[in-house]
């Protein structure tokens, strides 16, 4: 089986928490990678490696392609009609858009968090196990599992294990967000993109989510748009920096936030503009 | 500085609300809209609901020398009065020709075996005098309606006669009606169940056995059958005539009226108030539960409401997965582009198209196409007695829900576009395929949208008359199209509609004048039902409104 296709569902989770071996440097490798909306190109030849059971923060002003590229990784600007890439992206060794692979299996491996939070209007535990129902999978023992390891994973277990059947929706914003991550670590993908998931939080909020950026690294691969950049700081092993569908500056984040090699890198995180 | 502010102050309390006059012709828009309903309603509710109070029987005596309009009364009449009304008549005279306000009266005089019309007018200027005569009876009869009679005395069937002044003649007149009402039940359940059954069996043998000589035994056998229950109603109908009911019309005419004939007797001008309230709801009870008599002019319309009511829910039951599956398409599958635009105003042209199209469509397409074809390939052997190839409900609920499918693709579109388009990329990024993301994600959160598209078709397939004429409504269908008889539903069955009911009560009905009471009591039934439909539909809507709540901010 390619890599990419197989599903870790069947196996056990140690083989994934294993904290102590160096991942892959290349999990993720993008190769020159350009993106056009219609006539309008939004990326341009971006090549960059992001590596195994790491955060890397995507930062960069509005506008400057690091969304894009964010929902390239799961393919879901395949959804917006007149788009175009040349350029390739390689998860593990295999490209996600080989024609042989389905696009769900691949969103099945790569799960995502959005800038708003979305449970759907369902139980929070319908909302965590979305993903193995739609998979196929409704056995109850492991549906209950999987809801008890996803809300604990995403530090929501606690205050909600009362209240399972409870709509989604009724949950604070904070939690609301924090359910969206529940649900896409439910299915034990491989790795978790976030695209801004902390804007629309309040501070404590985004503490915990945070937090649980730093403990969810140990298990997922991670990528994160953010605009904040003492999020970048705080929560990111490496750092790229976009400017205008270009990648001006890909590094580890103590040196992109302490010595940039770029003059623009250095503009924009010291706030001269952006 | 103080004087500006003051002056701010009061050109904000100004009625006029500076700035802002179209507050005012918007009010105004929205108050006309409301005397409009409410007019409308008023007018229906006063007109339709007095016909079920019990009104007095008068004594009209005229002026000497005024020609009472019926035979031999001499100088009285006895009736209820119905309407007074205003009318103008040209007074042409030497002096100079000139305009007269006269005031009419309308009065409902009954006895149309006697009398032979039920209603007169009389000028108010011709009436010396008006009384109520206190021991005249209000009887409802089988045939010719309403009689206004002195009862003189009750044949019993054992040959002897109880007079009127006895003190157990009203006793033993109840006693006999509820024997007569039960009697009839029994020849109804009879003639119409039993035999009805016998017959259908004896059809369907006819057709299909072939004149196999088991078939023919078994026809022999159910013909045994009937002859015994034919003799049975028989038996009871003869019963229903033995005991009979002697009184004489205001005007002095003796007749003779079998218990059987006899629906129901009152004693107008004695009632007291709380038993006129009994009596009002009585006939509201029968007028909805009872079949229509004397051309649809008496009696209930239970027949009508069922057939609206059913003929809406498989309406209801059709358009819904029509029109969904459709916008589902238009929607979340089809390239939006110059095709699947002329398909959408297309559609929405298509909602503007008359009914009586529609009628003639169904008329061509379902009922001499679809239902010849399925009549010629299922059921040959009752040819040329067409099964399906002539109107039915099956028709005329698919003939409203093609006319109403425009309005569920636009209401569902509508619904599928307003779901976020974040709850769509969250099920996608879990992995669902479209399909999946559409049934439990899309599907669930636009149903009280779709549902709105449910409520405004069913508005307008309910309240529809032309295009049903042409397929399948009738003016008094023999059986309600779902009944006790296998296989319970009969959708090709010809049926009632309180629409084409009120058409028929109003324009075709032998007596309009007695019919018109009954067409505002059946157009308020008939908005009562489509309010009561709609109002069904928007609690469901409310409470998957609560479920599928989309704030998520």
């Amino acid at each position: 089986m390619p890599p990419v296709l197989s599903k870790p569902t069947e196996q056990p989770m140690e083989t994934t928490v294993n904290t102590t071996a160096e991942g892959r440097p290349d999990f993720i490798s993008i190769r020159d990678f350009s993106f056009f909306y219609g006539k309008k190109q939004a990326l341009f030849d971006i090549s960059l490696d992001i590596p195994e059971r790491q955060v890397t923060a995507f930062i960069g002003p509005s506008g400057c392609g690091k969304s894009t590229l964010l929902r390239n990784l799961n393919r879901m600007n395949d959804l917006i009609d007149g788009i175009r890439h040349s350029g390739d992206i390689v998860v593990n060794g295999r490209s996600i858009y080989d024609p042989h692979i389905e696009v769900i299996s691949l969103r099945k491996r790569v799960g995502m968090v959005f800038q708003k939070s979305n449970p759907f209007p369902k139980s929070i535990y319908e909302n965590v196990v979305y993903p193995l129902r739609v998979s196929g999978q409704n056995k109850k023992s492991v549906l209950d599992e999987t809801v008890e390891r996803s809300l604990q994973g995403a530090a929501l277990w606690d205050e909600v294990k009362d209240r399972l059947h409870e709509s989604g929706l009724s949950l604070s914003g904070g939690q609301m967000q924090r359910l969206c991550i529940a649900r896409a670590i439910a299915n034990r993908p491989e790795i978790l993109l976030m695209d801004e998931p902390c804007s629309a939080l309040d501070p404590i909020a985004t503490v915990k989510v945070e937090e649980l950026i730093r403990e969810l690294k140990q298990e997922f691969t991670i990528v994160i748009v953010t605009h904040n950049m003492q999020q970048a700081t705080r929560c990111s092993d490496r750092t790229a920096f976009f400017y205008l569908g270009k990648l001006v500056e890909f590094d580890e984040t103590p040196k992109i936030f302490s010595n940039p090699a770029q003059k623009q890198t250095e503009d924009y995180i010291t706030g001269r503009f952006g | 500085m103080r004087d500006t502010d003051t002056k701010d102050l009061e050109l904000t309390r100004t009625l006029a609300a500076p700035g802002e006059p179209f507050v005012w012709l918007t009010a105004m828009g929205l108050a006309l809209g409301l005397i409009m309903v409410v007019g409308l309603l008023g007018v229906i509710v006063a007109n339709g609901l007095p016909v079920f109070w019990p009104s007095k029987i008068v004594e009209v005596h005229l002026k000497p020398g005024v020609k009472n309009p019926l035979p031999n009364s001499g100088g009285t009449l006895t009736g209820e009065i119905v309407q007074t009304r205003e009318k103008r008549i040209p007074v042409l005279s030497a002096t100079g020709d000139k305009i007269e306000d006269q005031t009419e009266v309308q009065i409902f005089v009954g006895n149309k075996d006697v009398n032979g019309s039920g209603f007169v007018f009389l000028n108010n200027s011709d009436i010396a005098s008006i009384s109520e005569p206190r021991g005249i009876y209000r009887l409802e009869r089988m045939e010719y309606g309403i009689a206004f009679a002195y009862p003189k005395s009750l044949q019993l069937a054992d040959g002897t006669s109880l007079p009127a002044d006895s003190p157990a003649f009203t006793q033993t007149l109840t006693r006999l009606d509820a024997e007569s009402a039960a009697r009839r039940r029994e020849i109804e359940k009879i003639e119409k169940h039993d035999i009805g059954a016998i017959n259908s069996r004896i059809t369907q043998l006819r057709a299909k056995g072939k004149g196999s000589p088991e078939s023919l035994k078994e026809i022999a056998a159910l013909d045994a059958d009937y002859q015994l229950l034919a003799a049975k109603a028989r038996e009871l109908r003869a019963i229903q005539s033995a005991a009979a009911l002697i009184y004489t019309t205001p005007n002095g005419i003796e007749r003779r009226l079998p218990v059987g004939e006899l629906v129901a007797f009152t004693l107008p001008n004695t009632l007291v108030f709380n038993q006129k309230l009994g009596l009002f709801f009585h006939n509201i009870w029968n007028f909805l539960t009872l079949d229509p008599r004397e051309a649809n002019t008496e009696g209930g319309i239970f027949p009508a409401i069922f057939g609206t009511f059913v003929m809406t829910l498989l309406m209801s039951l059709a358009v819904v997965p029509f029109g969904v599956v459709a916008a589902i398409y238009l929607r979340e599958y089809a390239k939006q582009g110059l095709a699947v635009r002329a398909v959408r105003i297309a559609v929405n042209n298509l909602a503007g198209v008359p009914s009586i199209v529609f009628g003639v469509f169904g008329l061509g397409f379902f009922v001499y196409f679809v239902g010849a074809s399925i009549d010629s390939t299922f059921f040959g052997e009752y040819l040329p007695t067409p099964t399906f190839g002539t109107g039915g409900i099956l028709w005329a609920a698919a003939t409203l829900a093609l006319m109403t499918v425009p309005v569920v693709i636009v209401a569902t579109e509508e619904a599928l576009a307003a779901v976020p388009r974040g709850m769509r990329e969250g099920s996608l990024s879990c992995g669902a395929s479209k399909w999946q993301t559409i049934q439990r994600i899309i599907l669930p959160a636009s149903l009280p949208g779709i549902l709105t598209g449910l409520i405004l078709a069913m508005a307008r397939g309910a309240g529809e008359v032309a295009p049903l004429m042409l397929v399948g409504v009738v003016k008094l269908a023999p059986s309600l199209p779902i009944d006790g008889a296998f296989p319970f539903v009969h959708l090709e069955r010809k049926f009632m509609h309180l629409g084409f009911h009120i058409y028929d009560l109003g324009f075709q009905s032998p007596d309009s004048e007695a019919a018109k009471p009954m067409v505002f009591a059946t157009t308020l039934l008939l908005i009562l039902l489509v309010v009561v439909l709609n109002l069904a539909a928007i609690l469901i809507r409310e409470k998957l409104r609560k479920r599928y709540a989309t704030g998520a901010f």
